[in-house]
């Protein structure tokens, strides 16, 4: 009985954002929308941030996962830099996934910079709730 | 967080550690039993810190005003702290928080400290632990700590109580001069902003505002309260407002102000801190002994009705802790 009351206010907490120079955000929405709807709370960081601008969103946030979306072909030269952020800034248990329009030969050199999980175009909602309900600290 | 003692997560809040207060809060979201062990060791004293509010209707451009107001007061060089609420969904328990959003210029600036938080289900415009991460942006040492509720209707006036300075944003659409009279919200500001007032009508919304607010009876402490139009995506305005808040607290914390406020402040604190608890302590005596679904199988097939159901539970309740 206890531990379900805890589950009760143990939310996921997901941050959002768009990396670089990067103005499509209608996925990233909708993505918010669906976590929405999962029962988890996300915060939407908009355009235009950089690695460091989210990380410290995700430090005072006190989220548990970071969620980058990129359809600018750039996630080759932001994901290194924001995984290095993270670093500095000691977030080793906060889950980083990735979604956008990724071509799928540039997912495994995304995995070995430290993405947990890369979610294209396409994705199905199920799994990517179901994904991060799995691999959340707790 | 955890292996610290609860007196080095509390002096590590107060050393401006952004992660020790983030986690802190999260812990109070939570309701852990450790934060307020923790707040135990922040207390600080109400009047050193200027603690404003801001509220209004969902998109009359609360976030965007508070980002104005946060500029405003680096210029000053003083910290700002900010709490912001967006609603949970009734059904999933989810949210969606985009107040930051419009914020996030100041990203980058270690004197601004922004966390948003989901109201979880409580009503008032506020989340239930909002009082207590007030606190907690009080103990790292900022200036001026800004609340920005929910999107609010008529009648969410808890931010009120627990602020020196509230702020109730309006635009143009705000409807007529009856809306203006209404009670509740309208009740509560000390300043009331027109923003937007780029939009049309106005002269009409201002005039309506004013007309409404001179109908009442003068404020007990004897503000009256101005009417500040803006336009929050233009900085217009916001000199005023500015303005106007620092002649509120001046105003405020002249005579016993200050003390009036904080005995108000204590006073919803206390009456909320005691409800919970109750409800804690009821709730987790009945937990497992089914008697919640007795009961309310009871209420829905109409054998009783809930007041007695209530009375029934608390007499138990009472019986068993006197034996005890």
């Amino acid at each position: 009985m206890r531990k379900a009351k805890e589950d009760k206010d143990r939310k996921i907490k997901v941050l959002v954002s768009k990396v670089g120079l990067d103005g499509h955000d209608r996925g990233a929405k909708v993505i918010c929308s669906l976590l929405k709807e999962a029962g988890m709370e996300v915060v939407y960081l908009g355009m235009y941030q950089m690695p460091k601008d989210v990380v410290d969103a995700a430090i005072d946030e006190d989220v548990d996962v970071i969620g980058p979306s990129f359809l600018s072909g750039e996630h080759l030269v932001y994901t290194p830099l924001l995984v290095e952020e993270m670093k500095k800034a000691g977030l080793d248990d906060v889950l980083l996934i990735a979604g956008g329009v990724i071509p799928a030969e540039d997912i495994p050199t995304l995995k070995e910079m430290g993405v947990k999980e890369v979610f294209t175009a396409g994705s199905l909602t199920e799994p990517i709730i179901r994904y991060i309900r799995s691999n959340v600290r707790r | 967080m955890s292996e610290l003692s609860v007196e080095q997560w509390a002096q590590k809040v107060k050393e401006n550690d952004r992660r020790a207060a983030a986690k802190l809060i999260s812990a109070i979201e939570r309701k852990e039993k450790i934060a307020r062990d923790v707040l135990k060791n922040l207390f600080v004293p109400v009047g050193k810190t200027t603690v404003l509010g801001v509220t209004g209707s969902a998109g009359a451009g609360k976030s965007c005003l508070v980002s104005c107001l946060i500029s405003a007061f680096r210029k000053e060089g003083k910290t700002v702290g900010v709490i912001a609420v967006d609603p949970s969904s009734p059904f999933t328990g989810g949210a969606f928080l985009g107040d930051r959003l419009r914020m996030q210029v100041h990203g980058r600036d270690k004197g601004v400290y922004i966390r948003s938080m989901a109201s979880r289900g409580y009503l008032g415009g506020l989340a239930r632990g909002t009082v207590d991460a007030m606190r907690v942006m009080e103990a790292m040492g900022h200036d001026v700590v800004i609340v920005e509720t929910v999107g609010t209707g008529q009648d969410e006036i808890d931010v009120a109580r627990l602020v020196q300075t509230c702020i109730l944003v309006l635009t143009p659409t705000m409807g007529d001069d009856i809306q203006a009279m209404k009670a509740g919200i309208m009740e509560v500001a000390q300043i009331a902003i027109l923003n937007k007032a780029d939009m049309p009508g106005k002269e009409k919304a201002i005039l309506d505002l004013e007309v409404a607010l001179r109908m009442r009876p003068a404020a007990e402490d004897g503000w009256a309260v101005p009417v500040v139009p803006t336009v929050a995506t233009t900085k217009e305005g916001i000199d005023e407002v500015v303005s106007q808040i620092e002649k509120h607290q001046a105003h405020m914390r002249q005579g016993e102000g200050l003390k009036k406020f904080a005995f108000q402040k204590a006073e919803k604190e206390g009456s909320v801190l005691i409800k919970d608890e109750i409800e804690r302590v009821i709730f987790d005596h009945i937990r497992g002994t089914g008697l919640r679904r007795k009961y309310l199988d009871k209420i829905v097939t109409g054998e009783i009705d809930p007041y007695t159901a209530v009375e029934e539970v608390m007499s138990l309740f009472i019986k068993k802790t006197a034996k005890d």
